[in-house]
C-alpha cells in the first residue's frame, strides 16, 4: 500500500511538473510568436518599397497613370528596362561605374593591408608616431573646402583619378583589418622569422591567406562605398563623361539635363517616366543586392571587429 | 605594454641600427605608400584652413593673401551674423537629435528582439533583409522615397486616397519632410547598427542566463537585468560617438533627400558649405564654418568621452 501511495505522489509530482512546464512554454511561444510577428512586421517594411519599385518598373504605363499598381506589376513587360539597356548613356555609366568600383577596390584593399600590417608589430620603431598620425585623421578632418583646394592644386579636378585617388585608404577599414591581423596567433610569424623569412614574404605567406574573411568584408565595404558614393564626383567632376552611375541617377530623379540624360522621348510622358525612373533606380542597385547576402557571415564579423578597439 | 615590461626592456635599448634597418626596413617600405597617402590627403589640406582667417584670392598663394580684417575673425562673424548658415546650425543640430532620441534605441530593441527568436533559419533571414537598406545609396533612396511618399502617385498616398483619406505632403512640406528624413535614416540603419548589439549579447556567459532561470526570472526579467546590463558597455560607447557627431553631418543623405520646398529645415552645414563654397565660391567663408564644425566637432566628442568615463564606462579611447 505505502509502495503504490509513493508511486501515485511520484506520478503526481511528475504529472504536475509536465502541466507547468506546458504552461510555461505556452506562454513562451506566444511571446516568440508575438516577436516573430514583428520581425516579419519590420520585414515588410524593409521590402516594401523594394516590391512596390520593382513592381512599378515592370507595369504597363496605362495602369501607372491611373495609380493602380501596388505591389504587384500590372500589365506585366519589359519595356522600361529594354529602354534602359539601349541607352548608351546610361549602360556607359554602369561600365564606367563597374570599373571604378573594381579598381578602387583591389587598389584600397592593398593600401589598406600595407597600412595594417607593418603596424602589428611591437618591434617596429616609431610604431607610437605612426598611430598617432593615423588617429588625427579620424578624429579632425580639414574640411570640404580644403579638401577641394588640395585637388584644384594636384590637378585632380575634373579628372578621373579624383574618384579613386583621394578615397583609397579609410583608416576605420585599416582598424578593422589591424585588429583582425591581431587575432592571427604571433606563433606562427615567428617560426616563419625564425625560419628566415622575410617580412613581406610572412604577408603573403601567412597573413594574406589567412585573412580572406577580413579581405572579404572590406572589398564589400569599399566596393558598396564606391558604387554608392556621388559626393565627390558632384564636387570635383564637371565631365559628365566621367559621372558615376549614382550622379547620372541623382541628376535623372531631379530631371536635371533630362534632355541630355535620357534620350528617349518616354520622359515626357508621365507614366513611362516613372516605370523608366523605376527601373533605373532598380538596374542600378541590383549588382550589390545580388552580393551582400553571401557575404553576410564575413561583414558581421567585420563590423563587431571594428567595434572593439585595442 | 605594461609598466614592468617597460622596466626590464628599458636597460637593453641599444640598438644597432644596422642590423634593425637590415632587418625591419621592409614594414617601412610598406608603410610608406599609405603614408604619403595620409600626408596629401589628410595632412596638407589643413594649411587651407588658414583661408578661415584670410582674404581669399584665386592668384595668390596662401601666405601671400591678406589677412582678413577683425583680427582674421570677419569671416567667423560673417557667418554667425548670415541667417542661413545660422539656419543650417540649427537644422544640423535638430536633425542630429532627432536621429538619435529615435534612431538610437531601435537597434538596441531590434537586436533584443532578434536574440529571443527561437527559430534559426527565420532570424537569419530577418537579419538579410534587415541589412538589405544598408546597402541602398541615398540617392536610390531618394528614389525610394518618390515612388512612396509623393502626393497621389506615390504609393502610400494612393493607399491612403484610396481609403477615402486625403493625400499627405511627405516630401514637400517642411515639418513632415523631417519626419520622412528621421524615418528614412532610421530605415536605412537600424539592421546594419544592430549588428554590433547582437555580437555583445552574444558576448554575454549563458550561465546568467541559467542561474536566472533557477531563480525563476521569466524572459522579459532576463531581459531587463542581464542582457541589457550585459549590453551597457557597448550602449554607452555607441551612443558617445553619437553625441560626439551631433554638429557632424553626413553630405550624401542630406543632400540627396532635400529640396527647394523643404530647404528651411533641410539645409544642414554640409550641405550649406557645399552650396556658399564650392558653388558660390566664397571659399573663406565656407573654411570658416568647416573649421568651426570640426572644431567643436573635436570638443564634443572629448566631451562625451570624459561622460562616458564618469559614467564608469571606456569611452572610446
Amino acid at each position: 500500500m505505502a509502495k503504490e501511495v509513493k508511486i501515485d505522489k511520484r506520478k503526481e509530482k511528475d504529472g504536475a511538473d509536465e502541466i507547468s512546464r506546458t504552461i510555461k512554454s505556452k506562454a513562451t511561444k506566444r511571446v516568440d510568436m508575438v516577436f516573430a510577428i514583428v520581425c516579419v512586421f519590420i520585414s515588410a517594411i524593409c521590402l516594401i518599397p523594394m516590391i512596390n519599385l520593382l513592381a512599378r518598373s515592370l507595369s504597363a504605363t496605362d495602369f501607372l497613370v491611373k495609380h493602380e499598381v501596388y505591389l504587384i506589376p500590372k500589365g506585366f513587360n519589359f519595356d522600361a528596362y529594354s529602354s534602359v539597356l539601349s541607352d548608351v548613356k546610361y549602360i556607359r555609366a554602369f561600365v564606367w561605374t563597374a570599373f571604378l568600383t573594381l579598381i578602387c577596390t583591389l587598389l584600397s584593399l592593398t593600401m589598406t593591408t600595407l597600412c595594417a600590417y607593418p603596424l602589428i608589430f611591437e618591434k617596429l620603431k616609431g610604431r607610437g608616431i605612426f598611430n598617432i598620425i593615423i588617429t588625427i585623421t579620424m578624429f579632425f578632418n580639414a574640411g570640404t573646402i580644403p579638401n577641394y583646394l588640395l585637388m584644384k592644386e594636384l590637378n585632380l579636378l575634373d579628372n578621373p583619378l579624383v574618384l579613386i585617388i583621394p578615397s583609397c585608404l579609410s583608416v576605420y577599414n585599416m582598424i578593422i583589418m589591424r585588429s583582425f591581423f591581431y587575432g592571427i596567433p604571433d606563433s606562427l610569424r615567428e617560426s616563419a622569422e625564425i625560419d628566415g623569412a622575410s617580412f613581406f614574404k610572412i604577408l603573403l605567406s601567412i597573413y594574406i591567406p589567412l585573412s580572406k574573411p577580413v579581405l572579404a568584408t572590406l572589398a564589400l565595404f569599399y566596393a558598396v562605398g564606391r558604387w554608392n558614393g556621388y559626393s565627390d564626383a558632384l564636387m570635383y567632376m564637371k565631365n559628365k563623361d566621367f559621372y558615376p552611375l549614382q550622379l547620372l541617377l541623382y541628376n535623372i530623379l531631379n530631371n536635371i539635363n533630362s534632355v541630355e540624360v535620357a534620350t528617349q522621348e518616354g520622359f515626357s510622358t508621365p507614366g513611362l517616366a516613372d516605370s523608366l525612373k523605376a527601373a533605373i533606380v532598380m538596374f542600378s542597385t541590383i549588382p550589390i543586392l545580388c552580393i551582400y547576402p553571401f557575404l553576410q557571415k564575413y561583414f558581421i564579423h567585420g563590423v563587431t571587429l571594428g567595434a572593439v578597439k585595442e | 605594454m605594461s609598466a614592468q615590461e617597460k622596466k626590464t626592456k628599458a636597460p637593453k635599448q641599444k640598438v644597432n641600427w644596422k642590423v634593425y634597418i637590415k632587418r625591419y626596413w621592409q614594414l617601412y617600405a610598406l608603410l610608406l605608400l599609405p603614408m604619403v597617402y595620409l600626408l596629401i590627403f589628410k595632412y596638407i589640406p589643413m594649411k587651407y584652413i588658414l583661408i578661415a582667417f584670410k582674404k581669399y584670392s584665386i592668384v595668390k598663394p596662401i601666405n601671400e593673401m591678406p589677412w582678413a580684417a577683425n583680427h582674421g575673425m570677419q569671416y567667423f562673424i560673417q557667418a554667425f551674423s548670415n541667417n542661413d548658415f545660422k539656419n543650417a546650425l540649427r537644422n544640423t543640430v535638430v536633425l542630429n537629435l532627432l536621429d538619435l532620441v529615435i534612431g538610437f534605441p531601435i537597434p538596441i530593441i531590434f537586436a533584443l528582439i532578434l536574440n529571443e527568436l527561437p527559430f534559426k533559419r527565420f532570424k537569419k533571414t530577418v537579419q538579410t533583409i534587415a541589412y538589405m537598406p544598408h546597402f541602398l545609396s541615398w540617392v536610390i533612396i531618394y528614389g525610394l522615397a518618390i515612388q512612396l511618399f509623393t502626393p497621389t502617385n506615390g504609393l502610400i498616398n494612393m493607399f491612403i486616397e484610396r481609403m477615402g483619406g486625403e493625400a499627405i505632403h511627405f516630401l514637400d512640406d517642411p515639418v513632415k519632410w523631417v519626419g520622412t528624413y528621421i524615418f528614412l535614416g532610421v530605415w536605412q540603419s537600424f539592421g546594419w547598427n544592430s549588428i554590433v548589439y547582437l555580437a555583445a549579447i552574444a558576448g554575454i556567459s549563458p550561465e546568467l542566463y541559467e542561474a536566472a532561470s533557477v531563480d525563476g526570472a521569466n524572459r522579459f526579467e532576463k531581459m531587463w537585468h542581464i542582457t541589457l546590463p550585459g549590453i551597457r558597455g557597448t550602449i554607452v560607447t555607441l551612443l558617445v560617438m553619437a553625441l560626439g557627431n551631433i554638429l557632424g553631418s553626413g553630405f550624401d543623405r542630406p543632400f540627396a533627400l532635400q529640396n527647394n520646398l523643404v530647404m528651411r529645415y533641410a539645409e544642414v552645414i554640409s550641405t550649406f558649405v557645399y552650396k556658399h563654397g564650392i558653388k558660390g565660391l566664397q571659399f573663406s567663408l565656407t573654411t570658416a564654418v568647416g573649421l568651426f564644425q570640426s572644431v567643436v566637432g573635436v570638443f564634443f566628442l572629448l566631451f562625451a568621452n570624459w561622460l562616458a568615463r564618469k559614467l564608469g564606462e571606456r569611452g572610446i579611447w
